[in-house]
């Protein structure tokens, strides 16, 4: 199979790999993926509070090439947006722009997805700083 | 660092791409090549014509390439019956068995980590209404020769289990198999193809009934094999797959392929002349490779029985890094990969998950196949493009980070499917 030149990039000069503090508050963390699946990512998120704005994303990713590339592409492009913005991120994106193969659309969706537990994450815990906390606890006890 | 600057700093000998994948195919042998062409040449002649000179040197030429085949695996030269390859040579021998003695019974026995050949063609029997039992192997990849006996009753009529995997290069235990066979009067197949040329394989001193050969793993043509057809004790018969002139004691109709053949049978009288000192030097390479990889690598493991092995394999999942990322660090070096995303169909190596390792670790397997033509040079590179790749793969893994930290991976819920 023949990797497209920006996947070959990515793979081997990956953007912002690393981690951030996943106990800050102002830090959503995904992980998505199955070590059986043969796919994980790990995607992180800094928010400035004020704005909205992620600051700042660093990935990890055990999968395939088109895995790294998608999910350092995805850090690369959530960086400036707004939380909202970054949630219109689709994977058909992605696929353009890596010129992902049929065969490796999955690694694509598996990357959005990341990007959405993120800011999942991160919504979760700043609406739960907002809440008093008993509303808090009485959510948890439900869930 | 760039593949480039690597490319530039080449020890002396080696040189790119390297190719360290002898069980996919080997590059044919100068001194086979040599032996061929003149049958491409002016000696085209068809071995079945038998009224003209053209015909008698084909047929001679034929025979004896038959003679050397004969030799390496101890059969005698009537025993022999060419075909297009392993694939056809394991559907002949179970499909001709199966429809040959389905008076006599309907049950069949293989196990869990055969070459698609033979489990394809087992799946489609069960659809003819054969029984088929398909035996597990223990983790070292071997079959238990209880589970064995225990599968055997009055309707068995054939036991195909191969010599060595072609995956993890683990060797069966063959010379018990065809004794038991013997003693139940069950017959015996094996898929040889690759362990002929590499360890020793004698049809009377392994009790073997029917066995499949191909030239191209043994440093022969493509397109070109053998099946080993026992003619006593017991006399083997089987109907023949392909129709069409009776050829080979109408066990396989067709105008031979002579000059592939004459090249099965020169890589064949190579290995029969090399196979003792081949093996010694490969079984040292490929040590060379392993100590030199797990000697700087923590958390890699060995596929499948070390003792038991070809000396040319090499099986290794590295933990927390993904089998195609790896191979794409190394792109300069042609090795193959149990992951997922390196086959066709998504699935994991069905191999590696018969030996009970887990998907991730399949996922994580890289498979090397030294051969004839590989140097310490360049073990020494691949082994140092390996660690470094693997070393580099880790850093960007979140399960490596993750194990780090202590967490324990079999415990945690993984999002496969998150929830948006």
């Amino acid at each position: 199979m023949a990797y497209s030149d920006k996947v070959l990039d990515h793979y081997t000069n990956p953007r912002n790999v690393g981690s951030l503090d996943k106990n800050s508050p102002e830090v959503g963390t995904g992980l998505v993926g199955a070590p059986e699946c043969g796919d994980v990512m790990k995607l992180q998120i800094k928010v400035n509070p004020a704005t909205n704005v992620i600051e700042d994303a660093k990935f990890k990713t055990f999968g395939c090439g088109s895995a790294i590339a998608s999910s350092s592409l995805a850090t690369e492009w959530v960086k400036g947006k707004t939380v909202d913005e970054a949630l219109q991120i689709k994977n058909t994106e992605i696929v353009k722009e890596l010129s992902l193969p049929p065969v490796k659309i999955h690694c694509s969706v598996l990357a959005e997805d990341a990007i959405r537990a993120a800011i999942g994450d991160w919504k979760k815990k700043n609406c739960q700083t907002q809440e008093a906390a008993p509303a808090a606890v009485g959510a948890a006890q439900q869930a | 660092m760039s593949t480039n600057a690597i490319a530039e700093n080449l020890p002396a000998g080696v040189r790119l791409p390297i190719y360290m994948d002898n069980h996919a195919t080997t590059r044919p042998d100068p001194r086979v090549l040599e032996e061929m062409l003149p049958y491409f040449n002016e000696l085209f002649g068809n071995a079945a014509s038998r009224n003209h000179e053209f015909g008698w040197v084909a047929e001679q030429a034929v025979e004896q390439a038959r003679e050397r085949i004969a030799k390496l695996i101890g059969a005698n030269t009537k025993e022999i019956i060419f075909t297009s390859g392993a694939t056809e040579s394991d559907n002949l021998a179970i499909k001709g068995v199966a429809e040959m003695y389905r008076e006599k019974g309907n049950h069949i026995i293989t196990q869990a980590t055969e070459h698609k050949a033979v489990l394809d063609t087992c799946k489609r029997l069960e659809k003819y209404g054969f029984r088929v039992t398909y035996l597990p192997v223990q983790k070292d990849g071997r079959i238990d020769l209880d589970d064995l006996k225990r599968a055997m009753d009055d309707k068995t009529i054939l036991v195909t289990i191969m010599a060595a995997n072609n995956e993890i290069g683990v060797l069966q235990p063959i010379r018990e198999i065809g004794a038991l066979c013997h003693e139940r009067g069950v017959l015996f197949h094996t898929d040889a193809v690759q362990a002929i040329g590499k360890v020793p394989f004698n049809v009377m001193h392994d009790n073997v009934d029917i066995a499949s050969i191909t030239a191209h793993k043994i440093y022969g043509p493509k397109g070109v094999g053998a099946l080993y057809v026992r003619r006593k004790n017991p006399r083997v018969q089987l109907v023949a797959q392909i129709d069409g002139g009776g050829h080979e004691r109408g066990m396989r109709s067709g105008t031979l392929n002579v000059p592939g053949i004459v090249g099965l049978g020169k890589a064949c009288a190579i290995a029969h002349e090399e196979m003792a000192e081949e093996g010694k030097k490969m079984a040292a390479l490929r040590d060379r490779l392993k100590d030199a990889i797990m000697g700087q690598l923590d958390e890699c493991y060995i596929n499948g029985s070390v003792e038991h092995r070809l000396p040319n394999n090499l099986n290794i999942s590295f933990a927390y890094v993904e089998g195609e990322s790896l191979l794409m660090g190394i792109n300069d070096v042609a090795v193959s990969s149990g992951s997922a995303c390196t086959s066709a169909t998504l699935e994991p190596s069905y191999v590696l998950k018969a030996l009970g390792a887990g998907d991730d670790l399949a996922h994580s397997s890289i498979r090397f196949g030294l051969g004839r033509y590989n140097t310490e040079a360049e073990v020494d590179y691949v082994a140092r493009r390996v660690v470094d790749t693997v070393s580099r793969l880790r850093e960007l893994s979140p399960l490596y980070e993750m194990a780090k930290e202590g967490i324990d991976l079999t415990k945690v819920q993984w999002a496969a499917e998150p929830t948006h």
